[in-house]
């Protein structure tokens, strides 16, 4: 359990008390992780499954290495989001793995409010990887936890997501964990890719890039997918790089010289990112991925009862 | 008239319905009177009524007595989609909620594009007895979009109007010379108006809630265009247009606006747009029951809505009753099918209107029944003397669970799944049989 919840499906009914559970333990998984003797036994006989109907390689090796060091057992389920009238549905499936007695199922799908569909039919707790661009909330976490971990609290800082909000499900679990953490977030993007009533986020809106980074204490920049690309959302990488990717020139000029540079990977580099900003000081895009093993390890931890035998 | 055949309880010659509270709009009859129904016609109705001690009675104190309901649109999905429902089932579901008649969406496989399709559901209609049903015919062969359909043959057949529904004409072209033909017939056009390029991918309203759960939005614009599109193309043909569905608040400025300036324009509105919003989609926790198209749209609509219903903008409540099964519709949102059952909750769940004061109980009445008769021109709406004797029975105060075990419809979708319900008919009558009375199973 998380505070009340026995599943992680998002982090919008995420009190602020049980993102900071996660974080604070988050920092004792990551000491773990950089032991030399890299596993603990917390979870052994416990058994995660990852259930990836998107293809994903970082998220799900993350929560595969998050499992392995706590002990537990990780089976890696690929499947494929077949139509309803060919092959098995989603309830079908869950119902099969649950079958198997896992502690913990982490699920990604194309479909928004897929983890939950599933976390209705099993017993075991569910993990959200990504579902649709309804949340990310691993990725949410990992990303309040390296922020807080570089800038301390964050009550009062301004972080700027830029790109593709319409679609992107890190922004909504960004926005809803830097909010409950006290952080403003600015949001920027080509206005075809800002969804409407965002600002009921209690997100601020822009257009211009130059205004959203000025003064922030950190930028995430989000990947442009290719399929986006004459959908007809803009009109090509080209333009958009020159009016919202961050150029060395840009970073440089705009932002501040402490502010950091975030990216969810993986990176289009040049589009949304030159190379020098990606690899330069400010990024901190290597920390967000072992962070993100760090943050997961806590979730399994908490989500697959091995606090409560911790405890016993 | 849709012929009704042997279904129901009762074989008695004349019924006395006594003590019930009548509400007949088209008759400007509001009050306490008994209806005698004889042969198959209403043959009197008034406040005191001789009547012969071994005549059947039924005895409707406390209750409403109206025409029976005529719906304008709902899906039956025979031939082709038998495990959904059958002519049968949905005539049967029909009479349950208060539905004298209903007319049959032509989207069933095959598509209802000929006298064979359109003579089948006639035969099994009557073969069922419940409620009448009248055919509606496909505006184009297929339903492609492509050609016209046949319309002359259509109506010789039984059609009584002429639909894509599901599909929207995505021709302008095509649109003008439907609504030029079927005038040849006098056959009015009702459509399902989306423009698909603007709704793309989407599979719920686009609003502050399609951003929060994640799900990609239809704007309500969608619709607005290709009404306004109908529109002119009515004025170019004067043809006959009738908006199915109609869901936003735009839609309903177009039309209030053309009707105006005098458009022979009717509108249908149904249960689910008139009381549930997009936000019902979010509390319900993505459940495919509030997934439908038109998709449930913003609180402003809904307002927007029922102000055209109350002001006679809208003319009809009409259910677009779309069963579907469990392999349809238990399955992720993004993957489900659109549509609900409407036809067993239409009118308690309207009656919640007037309730609220948002609608007057004569309102509700009208749009269940002389609205949608004068819309298609169909007979019945009316208790008036020598109308069919095409009953409802209503307990207005009769509460109610929803247990999708009891509906009569073979498919369980439904957003008011286990919710209590208040206002339920008690009886129907189609054609002076009774085909429906609570509390009794025929199956």
């Amino acid at each position: 359990m998380i505070g009340r919840h026995k599943h992680c499906l998002g982090l919008a009914d995420y009190a602020r008390s049980e993102i900071e559970e996660v974080l604070d333990l988050a920092v004792s998984m990551k000491e773990v992780l950089r032991r030399p003797i890299k596993k603990v036994p917390s979870l052994r006989g416990k058994s995660v499954v990852n259930l990836f109907f998107e293809a994903s390689t970082r998220t799900r090796s993350s929560f595969e290495v998050a499992a392995k060091v706590l002990s537990a057992d990780a089976l890696n389920w690929a499947a494929s989001t077949s139509s309803v009238t060919k092959g098995e549905t989603l309830i079908d499936t869950a119902k099969n793995l649950e079958a198997m007695r896992p502690d913990v199922l982490v699920i990604r799908h194309s479909a928004g409010g897929a983890p939950g569909l599933v976390a209705d039919h099993v017993r075991c707790a569910v993990i959200s990887a990504g579902d649709g661009a309804h949340e990310h909330p691993s990725q949410g976490l990992l990303d309040c936890f390296t922020l807080r971990e570089k800038l301390g609290p964050l009550d009062g800082r301004t972080v700027t997501i830029v790109g593709d909000i319409t679609h992107s499900r890190v922004a909504r679990s960004d926005l809803y964990g830097l909010a409950r953490l006290g952080a403003k977030v600015r949001l920027c993007g080509p206005p075809t890719m800002i969804p409407p009533g965002i600002e009921s986020f209690g997100a601020s809106v822009g257009f211009d890039l130059r205004q959203a980074v000025e003064g922030a204490d950190a930028v995430i920049m989000l990947r442009i997918q290719h399929e986006r690309i004459g959908d007809p959302l803009i009109p090509g990488t080209r333009e958009y790089s020159r009016f919202w990717g961050l150029s060395a020139r840009k970073a440089a000029e705009w932002l501040t010289p402490e502010c950091l540079v975030m990216h969810p990977g993986p990176i289009n580099r040049g589009v949304e990112l030159e190379p020098e900003v990606a690899d330069g000081a400010r990024s901190v895009i290597l920390d967000q991925v072992e962070n993100g093993v760090a943050v997961r390890m806590a979730l399994l931890y908490l989500l697959a009862g091995g606090h409560e035998e911790a405890r016993a | 008239m849709a012929p009704v055949a042997r279904g129901g309880f009762d074989m008695a010659d004349e019924i006395f319905i006594e003590g019930g509270r009548v509400i007949d709009p088209a008759a400007g009859v509001d009050g306490p009177r008994t209806v005698v129904l004889r042969d198959g016609v209403v043959v009197e109705v008034a406040e005191r009524v001789e009547r012969p001690r071994e005549a059947r009675t039924i005895d409707a104190r406390g209750r409403w007595v109206t025409p029976g309901f005529i719906d304008l649109h709902a899906h039956l999905r025979e031939p082709g989609q038998e495990y959904k429902e059958t002519v049968a089932s949905g005539a049967r579901a029909a009479v349950a909620g208060g539905f004298s008649a209903v007319c049959a969406m032509p989207n069933t496989r095959p598509v209802n594009d000929s006298a064979a399709v359109t003579e089948l559901v006639l035969a099994r209609a009557a073969a069922a007895g419940f409620a009448r049903v009248y055919p509606v015919g496909a505006i184009s062969r297929g339903s492609a979009g492509q050609e016209l359909a046949e319309y002359g043959e259509l109506k010789q057949a039984g059609c009584v109007a002429l639909s894509d529904d599901g599909k929207p004409v995505a021709s302008a072209a095509l649109m003008r010379r439907a609504l030029e033909y079927a005038r040849a017939f006098a056959l009015p056009l009702t459509v399902h108006e989306e423009d698909l390029a603007l709704v793309g991918k989407g599979v719920m309203h686009e609003g502050a809630v399609s951003t929060r759960l994640g799900l990609l939005g239809i704007p309500g614009q969608a619709e607005d265009v290709m009404v306004l599109r109908d529109l002119a193309l009515a004025e170019l043909t004067g043809g006959r247009l009738h908006i199915a569905h109609l869901s936003t608040a735009g839609a309903v400025r177009a039309v209030r606006e053309a009707r105006a300036r005098g458009l022979p324009v009717t509108a249908e509105v149904t249960p689910h747009h008139l009381t549930l919003c997009d936000e019902d989609v979010a509390a319900s926790g993505y459940s495919t029951d509030y997934k439908m198209s038109p998709p449930l749209r913003s609180r402003a609509d809904v307002e927007a809505c029922r102000a055209a219903l109350a002001d006679g903008t809208i003319d009809a409540i009409a259910t677009d009753h779309a069963p579907h099964s469990a392999v349809e519709k238990d399955v992720e949102f993004d993957a489900a099918a659109n549509g609900i059952l409407g036809l067993e909750t239409a009118f308690p769940v309207c009656l919640g209107l007037v309730r609220e004061g948002r609608l007057t109980e004569r309102r509700l009445v009208e749009a269940l029944t002389a609205g949608p008769a004068r819309v298609f021109g169909l007979p019945g709406g009316t208790l008036a003397r020598g109308a069919p004797a095409d009953v409802a029975i209503l307990d207005p105060a009769a509460e109610w669970v929803v247990d999708v075990a009891r509906l009569f419809s073979k498919s369980r979708n439904t957003p008011w799944k286990g919710k209590r319900l208040t206002g339920r008919c008690t009886h129907t009558i189609v054609a002076g049989r009774i085909v429906h009375e609570e509390g009794r199973t025929d199956r």
